[in-house]
């Protein structure tokens, strides 16, 4: 992954068609490039064959509860906020082989699963998304025992970042911190400018691979004038975020195990799980063993698990977390209060994508501020 | 030592030397790495077992630190993996991930007298510390182990508890939780040998394991006792599928329990035992 | 006056009636005697009067509950520095265990009938005793709780199938006497010992007749 060398400041205006040769160039570089499409009525993140895949003219409205996909007039290629599933899948997928292993005559051999075919090239990682790699890189990153398979995928990946010029309704990066304007992480990033005028990009690189490829692509370099004009557009996004996180009381969750509002917030939670899913941080997996009808050949794979069901919990004799208030309570402990303890930052990157994606519309936001709500008259806050 | 690859997911081959059953549901294991590489870990880490085809599971070692040649497991045939793994024998291979987890911090307990108080299979997570303790009898005040069982037919290590009770250097006090006429020794629970004492509150480490309840009760007793805290330890139990703290599931509070425990300094949790479901 | 001196020190000595107050104490003494049991000697019966309770001075008693067709359920030991009954407090004074000495006991035991007589008469004895009562009432009641969660226990799931010889019937037969040292064993071996005996010449004529 990019991010550690010096940024090279020297921005370019990419025409609407560079893209073409954008996605071009890094296939012929061995990436397998990924980035937004429409797909199912929503715009998922999956292979692209070129710039003509990528949503031109989709926008999207987020609720909590609420997604749908709205034409937009300009053609903007990247006009939406977030897709619903971030690009967790592609660096940790939801299916990973851990091994196989054969019988042999002796007992059993090992074969450790074969290495990813081709280095990822992502296209149009907001902010949170580029935020949510930086976390889930420490998540993976323990110093006895780091994931090879996260670290590499990160490492190899080249990324085209696209900051957000518009913020939805379920957005509050900017409360968080970690957005809309992008800082560090990508080789390329981009601020797309669409108006009566002209429809270009605003391109700097983030890394000397990004610095190359923008030569590659032409360019002229940018005015003033337009780099302001990304700026501003960015600044505007991350004035009009629909929510904000109220950061204090989230970290102090931890201290607050018995608070009642685990109580009420379970009364409406199903516990689908779905927050996890599509949380882009959210890291719990499980192991599943399999065999062929033989049972000479067996694998063992890694599958995404949700803290929200209760198997999860297991040992032997009975689930740890049988309650859905505990459940929840231990979900959004973790996320926005242990996390720091244990990974030196919040496990929230303010996408919002669990607010939208609950069906009930549950808000971890609102749930946060009705704790500070409710602590502020005796806000002692138990040891 | 056998080298962990790099990827701390990928189990290691080991062959089973041999198998002693201790009790009806118990057994222990001592297992050699295929490559006849050596395997050093510290006391009160484990290993994730992995039986072929079946799956994994996290199990303490029983054995001692300091005999680098093999790996000893003493297991209780609970669950799915557990009862596979008491299927095997001397001779079948077996997967080994580790070792992972926290240590007893017996060194840190020079000068003080040690005691180690188990429940039911609680012992076998301790044992390697007794033996390390035991290497090192001089640099320790008194050495106390106090076990607590259910039945003096479920008594884990009976012959070496045994043993050691004949030692002149070492307190040793059993008790069970009913028995019939034919035993002869305690019967009651564990924490009334706590509550007799022989030890200097102020100046003893105790080791705790056992069901959580049990070591619940435990640290309180040896808390009135006077025995600070911060010099009681204990072994958690959680769901683990990963055992390196890439998995998640043994989530407790701010720490994996496979990471950060499974010995816990008792005040850095006490808080947290006493919250449901967490 | 030799004697009940003696038994005032014992009685000073006995953690149960620790730093007692003097004069207390002598009351106390008007009531104790010094008892001694050998081994399997009851200090009270199920059924029976409780019209005692004693201070354990050393050695160990069972309390159990016979059951009919089976050896008695040991339901907890009593030893050294505890004391031991409870029932004479409690109307009807009828005690609900047998108490049994495992070991060659000595204990202090008090008379019920002299001693609640004196309880009553004088409110700060009868404090003094129920207040050390209580709490040795309360930690039985809250070990009893703790024995009956089974906390070692296989979780409710069944335990395996097979019977399997237990470790130390084989740890006996490999000593050759070594182990039977006093010190040695935890629990009497006498009869796991003769059926392991008679467990292996089974095994060892099994072996003959198949090697035959």
């Amino acid at each position: 992954m990019p991010g550690a060398e010096t940024a090279v400041a020297t921005a370019v205006i990419l025409q609407r068609d560079a893209l073409d040769g954008l996605i071009e160039a890094l296939k012929a570089k061995g990436y397998r490039v990924v980035g937004p499409r429409v797909a199912d009525d929503a715009v998922i993140y999956d292979d692209l064959d070129g710039a003509d895949d990528l949503p031109r003219g989709w926008g999207d409205e987020q609720k909590g509860g609420h997604y749908r996909l709205r034409k937009r007039p300009d053609g903007a290629l990247f006009g939406y906020t977030t897709a619903p599933q971030g690009w967790k899948r592609f660096l940790y997928p939801p299916k990973q082989k851990l091994f196989a292993a054969r019988r042999t005559a002796s007992g059993f051999a090992v074969d450790p699963p074969a290495p990813e075919p081709q280095p990822l090239a992502i296209i149009g990682a907001r902010a949170c998304e580029l935020a949510a790699m930086r976390v889930q890189k420490r998540v993976f990153g323990d110093k006895d025992y780091p994931d090879p398979g996260y670290q590499k995928r990160l490492a190899d990946a080249f990324v085209v970042a696209v900051e957000c010029t518009e913020a939805g309704d379920t957005c509050f990066c900017a409360s968080m911190g970690t957005g809309p304007a992008v800082e560090a992480g990508f080789d390329i990033k981009m601020v797309e400018l669409v108006d009566k005028s002209r429809h270009v990009f605003v391109a700097e690189a983030g890394s000397a691979k990004g610095t190359k490829l923008l030569k590659e692509l032409g360019g002229d370099k940018a005015k003033d004038a337009d780099r302001e004009a990304a700026t501003t557009r960015v600044a505007k996004a991350a004035k009009s975020m629909g929510r904000a996180m109220d950061t204090a009381t989230a970290k102090r969750l931890k201290e607050l195990p018995e608070h009642p509002r685990w109580e009420q917030v379970a009364a409406r939670c199903l516990t689908c799980g779905n927050c996890t899913m599509v949380c882009p941080t959210c890291f719990c997996t499980t192991v599943e063993d399999v065999t062929d009808l033989k049972g000479d050949n067996a694998e063992r794979w890694r599958k995404w698990d949700s803290c929200f069901t209760v198997d999860f919990s297991y040992i032997h004799g009975g689930s740890i977390r049988t309650e859905t208030a505990a459940r929840y309570r231990q979900w959004i402990t973790h996320k926005l209060s242990t996390w720091h303890d244990q990974f030196g930052s919040s496990g929230c990157v303010g996408c919002g994508r669990c607010i939208t994606w609950c069906p009930v519309g549950i808000d971890i936001t609102e749930e946060v501020a009705a704790i500070h709500q409710a602590e502020k008259p005796a806000a002692k806050g138990r040891k | 030592m056998t080298s962990m690859p790099k990827d701390p997911m990928l189990p290691v081959p080991f062959r089973i030397e041999r198998v002693q059953r201790e009790l009806s549901d118990t057994f222990t294991m001592e297992m050699v790495a295929k490559d006849g590489g050596t395997f050093s870990f510290k006391a009160g880490q484990f290993n994730m077992l992995y039986v072929f085809g079946v799956g994994e599971v996290p199990i303490s070692i029983s054995g001692d630190p300091a005999d680098r040649s093999k790996v000893v497991h003493t297991t209780r045939a609970v669950g799915a993996v557990t009862k596979a793994l008491d299927a095997l024998k001397a001779g079948d291979e077996i997967g080994v991930r580790g070792p992972f987890g926290t240590d007893w911090p017996v060194e840190a307990a020079y000068g003080h007298d040690l005691v180690f108080v188990a429940g039911g299979v609680g012992l076998a997570p301790l044992r390697p510390a007794i033996y390390q303790a035991m290497a090192n009898r001089e640099k320790f005040g008194r050495v106390v182990v106090l076990y607590g069982a259910r039945t003096p037919e479920d008594i884990l290590f009976k012959k070496e508890l045994e043993r050691w009770r004949g030692r002149f250097d070492m307190d040793v006090g059993v008790t069970v939780d009913r028995a019939t006429g034919k035993w002869s020794g305690n019967v009651g629970v564990v924490t009334k040998l706590v509550a007799r004492g022989g030890f200097d509150p102020l100046h003893t480490t105790a080791f705790v394991c056992g069901p959580e309840v049990m070591m619940r009760y435990v640290a309180a007793e040896l808390e009135k006792k006077g025995v600070a805290r911060s010099s009681v330890w204990v072994s958690m139990e959680r769901n683990m599928k990963c055992g390196c703290g890439l998995c998640g599931h043994c989530q407790w509070g701010p720490h994996f329990v496979c990471k950060d425990g499974p010995v816990f300094r008792y005040d850095r949790i006490a808080d947290m035992f006493s919250i449901r479901e967490l | 006056m030799v004697q009940t001196e003696t038994l005032g020190r014992v009685i000073d000595e006995h953690p149960f009636f620790q730093g007692i107050d003097a004069g207390l104490r002598e009351l106390l003494v008007g009531c104790a005697k010094n008892e001694r049991f050998e081994v399997g000697e009851f200090l009270f019966r199920n059924g029976g009067k409780a019209d005692k309770f004693f201070l354990v001075r050393a050695g160990t008693v069972a309390v159990e509950v016979d059951v009919p067709g089976k050896p008695p359920i040991i339901i907890e030991t009593v030893g050294e520095g505890e004391v031991l009954g409870w029932s004479w407090i409690v109307a009807p004074h009828i005690a609900s265990f047998d108490a049994r000495a495992m070991t060659l006991t000595r204990a202090l035991s008090f008379d019920a009938k002299c001693l609640l007589k004196k309880m009553a008469a004088d409110p700060a004895l009868g404090y003094e005793v129920l207040r050390r009562f209580v709490p040795v009432m309360a930690h039985r009641l809250q070990a009893s709780r703790m024995q009956m969660l089974d906390l070692y226990g296989p979780d409710g799931e069944d335990r395996p199938a097979k019977k399997v010889k237990i470790e130390v019937v084989k740890a006996v037969k490999g000593s050759k006497g070594k182990n039977r040292k006093a010190d040695a064993l935890l629990a009497a071996p006498e009869k796991p010992l003769k059926a392991t005996r008679k467990a292996d010449k089974e095994k060892a004529s099994k072996k003959q007749k198949k090697a035959g």
